[in-house]
This record gives structure tokens, sequence and C-alpha cells, in this order.
């Protein structure tokens, strides 16, 4: 199976004036098409891998073989993150969000702020480059924990593990050309294009 | 002593066009200063206070509950480094002993380039591409944020900065056309040759 690039499910001027277009360009276009492009020459040096979804070769990586075990690493955990993320941002029916997820919410973080707080912390401090997320593990606990460069809490091979059901990514070329080193404002700014119903489905599906 | 932030050897629009006033207004202005302030910060009350910055980047490597303060120290000294591996008009090939311990120890400029490059280029995330003194020989070496080659005693002579604030309003994601200016406009090979 090659790998695709699934075009964004919006508009790049879609998620104005929290996220410029140019930056969602480049992010999709260059960043994003990159990781897809390596992650299937990697691949061509196995052909037993052909049939493997990407679920299944990042959650795995420790059957990927050693030779190209990085490359699937980085570059499939940047093809897994990046889809994820375009699709957990966009046009909500609500700036918040409702219903079990809502109730998930306050109950393990005390309230919507709190969370936000937490969240955007786990952004703010990840150093380097990285992603935030928002995960389940267990049966109905959300917990917010961060990833360096590439990696996310489905792999093998993460420090943290649980369902990402939102994820903000912290890479300095998400926002370096609007916000340069001011990541906090655009962490702030990020919680304006959370499409909560898409959060929502993921959370109904991580349970 | 506390962290400083020193002067940068030029003006901030000196190395335009290849990186640029604006890139230089935050990388050093922001940036640099902000891993000095909040070194300083970290730093204040404690048994670091009053080391040399080098002292406290060795005694803080590879401690995790020390995380913070090594970050920050790393950092203001790879960036205070880095400013000074380049000045406008620099670049291209090197004179003097540099020269000739460079086609020595890797067959040619050429062969220096490419590894170089190609060690800035392949530091995935953010990080630092090195030309390092390994004992008497040349090495190149790659290091994550903010990782130093000074903690694995490694003498740095030159280095690129491969985080992205540092090329991207520039260059965007091209990092491989920034690493090529760097080596063909800017590098300062006076100030390598001083360290050797």
């Amino acid at each position: 199976m090659t790998h695709e690039l699934s075009a964004l499910p919006y508009a790049y001027d879609a998620l104005e004036p929290y996220i410029d277009a140019r930056t969602m360009e480049i992010h999709h276009g260059k960043h994003h098409a990159a990781y897809v492009n390596n992650l299937n020459a990697a691949l061509e040096k196995h052909p037993e891998l052909e049939s493997k979804s990407l679920d299944d070769l990042i959650k795995n990586l420790h059957n990927v073989p050693e030779d190209i075990r990085t490359a699937v690493r980085n570059n499939g955990g940047g093809h897994w993150n990046h889809t994820f993320f375009w699709n957990v941002m966009g046009k909500s029916s609500d700036k918040r969000p409702k219903g079990d997820l809502a109730e998930a919410i306050n109950k393990n973080f005390g309230s919507f702020e709190q969370f936000q707080e937490k969240f955007s912390n786990a952004g703010a401090t990840r150093f380097g480059s990285g992603w935030a997320w928002l995960v389940v593990n267990g049966q109905t606990g959300l917990s917010v924990v961060s990833t360096p460069n590439q990696d996310n809490p489905l792999m093998d091979v993460s420090e943290v593990n649980g369902t990402p059901i939102l994820g903000v990514d912290v890479w300095e070329h998400a926002y370096y050309l609007k916000y340069q080193n001011r990541r906090p404002d655009y962490l702030n700014a990020f919680f304006n294009v959370i499409n909560w119903d898409a959060v929502s489905e993921n959370y109904a599906g991580a349970l | 002593m506390p962290l400083t932030l020193p002067d940068l050897p030029y003006a901030k629009n000196a190395l335009e066009p290849h990186i640029s006033e604006r890139t230089l207004e935050f990388h050093y202005g922001k940036h640099h200063q902000a891993y000095v302030t909040n070194g300083n910060n970290l730093i204040a009350g404690t048994e670091y206070e009053n080391l040399p910055l080098e002292e406290i980047i060795k005694k803080t490597a590879g401690d995790k509950e020390k995380a913070g303060i090594f970050n920050n120290a790393a950092q203001v000294w790879n960036h205070s480094f880095y400013w000074k591996c380049m000045k406008a008009n620099g670049g291209g090939k090197p004179v003097g002993a540099i020269a000739n311990k460079i086609n020595s120890d890797f067959g040619g400029f050429e062969q220096f380039v490419d590894e170089f490059k190609k060690a800035g280029a392949t530091q995935f995330g953010s990080g630092w591409a090195w030309l390092v003194l390994d004992n008497d020989k040349l090495r190149i070496v790659k290091t994550a944020n903010a990782e130093n080659p000074i903690t694995q005693n490694l003498k740095p002579l030159l280095v690129v900065d491969v985080w992205e604030h540092a090329y991207y309003l520039d260059f965007q994601n091209r990092r491989p056309d920034y690493l090529t200016t760097f080596v063909d406009k800017l590098i300062n090979w006076d100030f390598v040759n001083s360290q050797l």
C-alpha cells in the first residue's frame, strides 16, 4: 500500500485569522507531504510491509525492521499526527465540548478552564519540537500528555500512552510565520479552531 | 555568575539577504534573551548560581530533574557560539590551519560540506550540527534540542542552528537551502580558525 496525502478537509484560509492560509499551505503541502513521501521511500526497502496500515506500523514499531524503524517512527508518526491534527480543527457548532465529552472533561480536570490550562501548559513546556495531546486511557479516564518530535501516544515506543482524541502541533513550523516565538499565543488561538464535534467522535470511538 | 546575553558581533541586518533582520530580531532578541532570562530565574538561589556557564551545563547534563536549567543554560551557550560562527560576506572555502585540517581529516572541502549539511538536514526535530575536535581529529556531530558536545568532551569549532526558528521566516520548510546558504555565504572561518 502506498500511503497518500489526503486533501485538507477545508480550505487553506478556513482557520483565519487564528491560523493563516500561508502556514496551512506550507504545513500541509510541504511538511505533511514530505512525511508521506519519506515514509513511502523507507517502506520501498521492505515490500513485506506493504499490506500494513499506518496504524499497524506505528503501534508496532518493534516489528518494523531496524534499518527503517527510525524513518517509519518519524515519518509514519508525522503522517499520522498531521492527518489527525487537520481533522480536529475546522468549523464546529460550539466553542466548547458538550455531552459525554464535556462531562468527562469536568470529571477528570475539574472544569473546562482547568483542562484548557493543563493542555496549553503541556504544549508550552514541550521543549523543542513535539505535540500535546488529550488522550483516553482506561475506560473513561482522560489525561493530557505531550510527546517529542513526531512520536504519539499510540506508539509502542512512546513514554506516554493512550488513544489521542485531540492534539496540537507545537513544532515551530506550525506557528512561526504568524506567532514567531509566542507559542502560548498560538495555543490560545488554537482553542478557537478546535472542531469539538470531531473530538467528540474521537472520544466515542476511543471508549 | 548569572547568565548574560552577549552583544551580537554585527548589526541585526548584517547577514541580509541570507538571514533577515527580522529573523535576528526574534532569534537574538526574543529566543536567546528568553533562554538567558529563564535560565537566570531557574538558577537563582541554587548551587549553580555562581558557576561559570560551562560548569552549569556539564553538571546538569543528563539529569532529568535539572532539564530546565540544562536546556536554558546550554541554549545560551549554543546561541552565543552560533552568532560568532557567522559574518557578513563569509562562507566559501576556508584558509589557514582549518583548511589543511579539513583536507586531511575529511579528504577534501567538498566531503566536509556534504557531511556537515547532511548532519544538519537529518537532525530530526530541533537541534544543531557541529564541527568538533575529538582529541586531535575533526568530526561532525549533531545534537538534539539544547544538547552540546562539550558534555561529551568534544571541542566545538563551528555550529549551525537547525531549530526551525533559525530559518523559518526566511526559508520556511527548505532547511537544505538554509544549510547551503550558511556554508556558502555565512561561515566565519576566521572564528573557526581561532578555536582550533
